[in-house]
């Protein structure tokens, strides 16, 4: 395959945020005790959460997944079904499945780049048939969690240099791939290749899309009809 | 202003007294002086329209030309479909109700009298945008909309999985992909609006409802080469490519053709000014004239444009055919000629083509750089009959701001196109050899024109080819008015600040005493040239 297309995964292929699986992952421990627990200090530290996303992505990410310290491997991959069929899946967007298969027809390798975690992400890049993945991953002393992530992270303009590590090792000109993201913080993703397109933009991200002509794409409606789309 | 004695009464040769000429210059209007002897072309007067076209219709449909009537094809439990012409034509909308609407509704009515209910009703799209809910219940009436939007009632989908068919090959080599739909179809009734003779025949289903497989054999820089007019039907390659693949399509589904034509009344009573002679306009209308000219340099361009898409066009209906598809087609023509060919009398060293706010695949858009250069050199180029209105290496002259705009939801990939592909190239072999293929699979662009607004992303190339033949011709286009220098440069047009100086540059490559010609659009005006045999003489007056 010549070139690749990188997609950002929240809010460009699925209605759907870090928190949601983190949110699952946390109600979802051993005994109801540990369950609220975790829940509750996650909800004490919402504020700083908040602010976080506002300044850094990557401060955000590392701030969010702490909460995971402790965590088994094992429950977290008992997890990561669960996660897909109740929280992603639902909210993959409709044509989603569509772009994808016109990537993979177009002989363009399809990897999904994302601030999740790895087991958020790899059933997804199975069920939608992507090539690929770059996510987060946790790291693990003894099994648990430490609630840090394995470096480099994934996020904001790290992305850039991972996935151009991953053209680099592919074979691909960055010139003839193609990005697609939602969030003003994959600027920098968007900027590094040839074709760079923007899905149900945020508010800044919609206005550098206009500044540059970048194309915005609307991937909440399928092509519906039989014969072709409804206008 | 004076007429010859042979020319037509639309052919207007300039003098001393003549008033400036009211051209366009995108959505602008702008008084230009044009030198004595300058040959205008005006658009005819409009036909007079049917007086009841509903009849019209149902008598076609009852009494087709080399084909049995639609009511003799019908029979329960039949399956039909009914492809329509999109919103390319006419220009701009026609006010309603849309003759489209109108056969559609008699072919329903015929419908429902035998019992046929498997309908679907496919809006021949091909490559351009999904036309809207709104614009597609302008042109079928709000009854038949109701009655099939969505699920029976929908945009033709080049792009949908196995939503074609392959139905052959020609002898030439040309697959043959259509609508699945409509391959499936007991019978397909195809209706549509020629609005100039580039469009209607074999063009209407072997475009509107094929995907690329099918298009790249007409739609390419080569035989668009071969044609001197688009559809002409003897010169055109074009036309002969998609006469065969036409034929194959009607030897695998059965199709009763429903060809309409409408006069060239484009401008209502408050701007039915525009398509007169400056030198025959009333007082009234000159002050009119003269206030719009001057509104419209002060107004902001999105009024402008408003001021002439508000306005749909009360187009007048002069003729329905319906039955064989040549047959059909011919009459259309017939009449299309009779309303817009003027006849001219030999080909000119210098034409001027003012370049209008709308083409075909702007409608609810700017007119952004690629489509004012298939304006140029290739509709206005094209509005001919076999012989180009421009001698070869002659000079064309067009007035239009170029400014560097594009609609960003209709015409997405046209950017690229613009901006990446055409500074590397103008040459259109190279563009379709090197760039067309990749392009063409786009995933992001086709995602657009699926379930966006947009054109497919392999319609720019398209749109480049079109000028082909033009590009091929002319030796050089000079703009005037331009307002930036970047987009004439990477179009290849020379600009100039005036008409005067484009005349004076013009006058550099031509010969002595140059023929200057004037196309005079808009309304829509077709040049029937006939070469001369002896060089022209100037005349004392013309001097």
């Amino acid at each position: 395959m010549s070139a690749a297309a990188y997609f950002d995964v929240d809010g460009t292929l699925v209605d759907t945020n870090l928190l949601h699986p983190a949110v699952l992952v946390l109600a979802n421990q051993p005994t109801p005790l540990q369950s609220v627990q975790r829940v509750g200090r996650a909800l004490l530290d919402a504020p700083v959460l908040a602010a976080s996303e506002l300044l850094d992505r990557r401060m955000f990410n590392e701030r969010l997944f702490s909460h995971y310290r402790g965590i088994t491997r094992d429950r977290m991959r008992a997890l990561s079904q669960e996660i897909f069929d109740s929280v992603t899946r639902p909210r993959i967007f409709k044509g989603t499945r569509d772009l994808i298969e016109k990537c993979r027809e177009s002989g363009l390798r399809v990897v999904l780049v994302s601030g999740s975690l790895d087991y958020t992400i790899e059933p997804l890049a199975q069920y939608l048939g992507a090539d690929d993945w770059i996510a987060n991953r946790l790291e693990y002393k003894s099994g648990k969690a430490t609630g840090k992530l394995m470096r480099p992270v994934v996020a904001g303009p790290d992305k850039v240099g991972l996935i151009a590590q991953d053209a680099r090792e592919h074979g691909h000109e960055l010139a003839d791939c193609h990005a697609y993201s939602d969030s003003y913080s994959d600027v920098p993703m968007l900027s590094i290749v040839g074709h760079p397109f923007v899905i149900n933009p945020d508010r800044k991200l919609m206005r550098l899309a206009r500044a540059y002509d970048w194309p915005i794409l609307d991937i909440t409606r399928p092509p519906r009809g039989p014969g072709g789309p409804r206008a | 202003m004076s007429r010859s004695n042979t020319a037509h009464p639309c052919v207007v040769t300039l003098d001393h007294r003549s008033k400036p000429r009211v051209l366009f210059s995108g959505d602008q209007l702008v008084e230009v002086d044009l030198p004595v002897g300058t040959r205008v072309i005006y658009p005819k007067k409009p036909m007079a329209p049917l007086t009841d076209v509903d009849a019209a219709i149902r008598y076609s449909l009852n009494h087709p030309l080399n084909d049995e009537p639609l009511y003799a094809k019908l029979k329960p439990g039949m399956k039909i479909t009914i492809a329509v012409d999109d919103l390319s034509m006419p220009l701009p909308p026609m006010k309603g109700p849309d003759v489209r609407g109108r056969i559609v509704d008699a072919v329903l009515a015929l419908l429902d009298d035998y019992a046929v209910t498997d309908i679907e009703i496919i809006i021949a799209r091909a490559f351009h945008r999904p036309m809207t809910a709104a614009e597609i219940t302008h042109i079928l009436g709000k009854k038949t909309f109701n009655r099939f939007w969505p699920d029976r009632l929908y945009n033709h989908d080049a792009e949908r999985p196995e939503g074609l068919t392959l139905l052959g090959t020609t002898e030439e080599g040309y697959e043959v992909e259509i609508n699945s739909r409509a391959a499936e179809s007991d019978l397909l009734v195809y209706v549509n609006l020629t609005f100039v003779p580039m469009n209607g025949g074999y063009k209407s289903v072997g475009t509107g409802l094929v995907g690329y497989r099918t298009l790249r054999a007409h739609h390419n820089p080569s035989s668009i080469r071969k044609s001197t007019s688009y559809m002409e039907p003897k010169t055109s390659e074009l036309n002969k490519r998609m006469t065969s693949i036409g034929k194959l399509i009607e030897r695998r589904v059965p199709v009763f053709h429903i060809e309409s034509t409408v006069n060239n009344r484009m401008f209502d009573k408050p701007l039915e000014f525009l398509g007169k002679n400056e030198d025959e306009l009333t007082p009234t209308e000159t002050k009119a004239m003269k206030a719009l000219v001057r509104s419209l340099k002060i107004l902001p361009q999105p009024a402008r444009q408003a001021i002439f898409e508000r306005v749909p066009a009360p187009y007048g209906v002069i003729g329905v055919w319906a039955g064989e598809v040549e047959a059909v087609h011919e009459a259309c023509l017939e009449k299309c000629y009779q309303q817009l060919a003027v006849p001219i009398e030999g080909q000119a060293d210098i034409g001027v083509f003012p370049i209008p706010y709308i083409s075909p695949y702007n409608v609810g858009a700017f007119l952004n750089p690629l489509l004012v250069s298939v304006m140029a050199e290739g509709y206005l180029f094209n509005l001919n009959r076999g012989t180009p209105l421009v001698k070869k290496g002659g000079t064309a002259i067009i007035l239009h701001p170029c400014t560097d705009k594009f609609d960003r939801e209709q015409h997405a990939p046209y950017v690229e196109f613009f901006h990446k592909l055409l500074p590397q190239t103008r040459d259109a072999m190279e563009l379709h050899k090197r760039f067309e293929r990749e392009f063409s699979r786009h995933p992001g662009y086709i995602q657009m024109y699926r379930t966006g607004k947009s054109y497919h992303p392999t319609h720019p190339f398209y749109m480049w080819y079109w000028g082909e033949n033009g590009r091929q011709h002319y030796g050089r286009v000079i703009v005037v008015g331009a307002d930036n220098e970047y987009v004439p440069g990477i179009l290849g047009y020379e600009t100039a600040a005036t008409m005067s100086e484009a005349l004076r540059m013009a006058r550099e490559t031509a010969p002595e005493n140059p023929d200057i010609t004037c196309l005079r659009i808009s309304p829509v005006v077709m040049a029937d040239v006939k070469t001369r045999a002896e060089p022209r003489v100037i005349t004392a007056e013309a001097k």
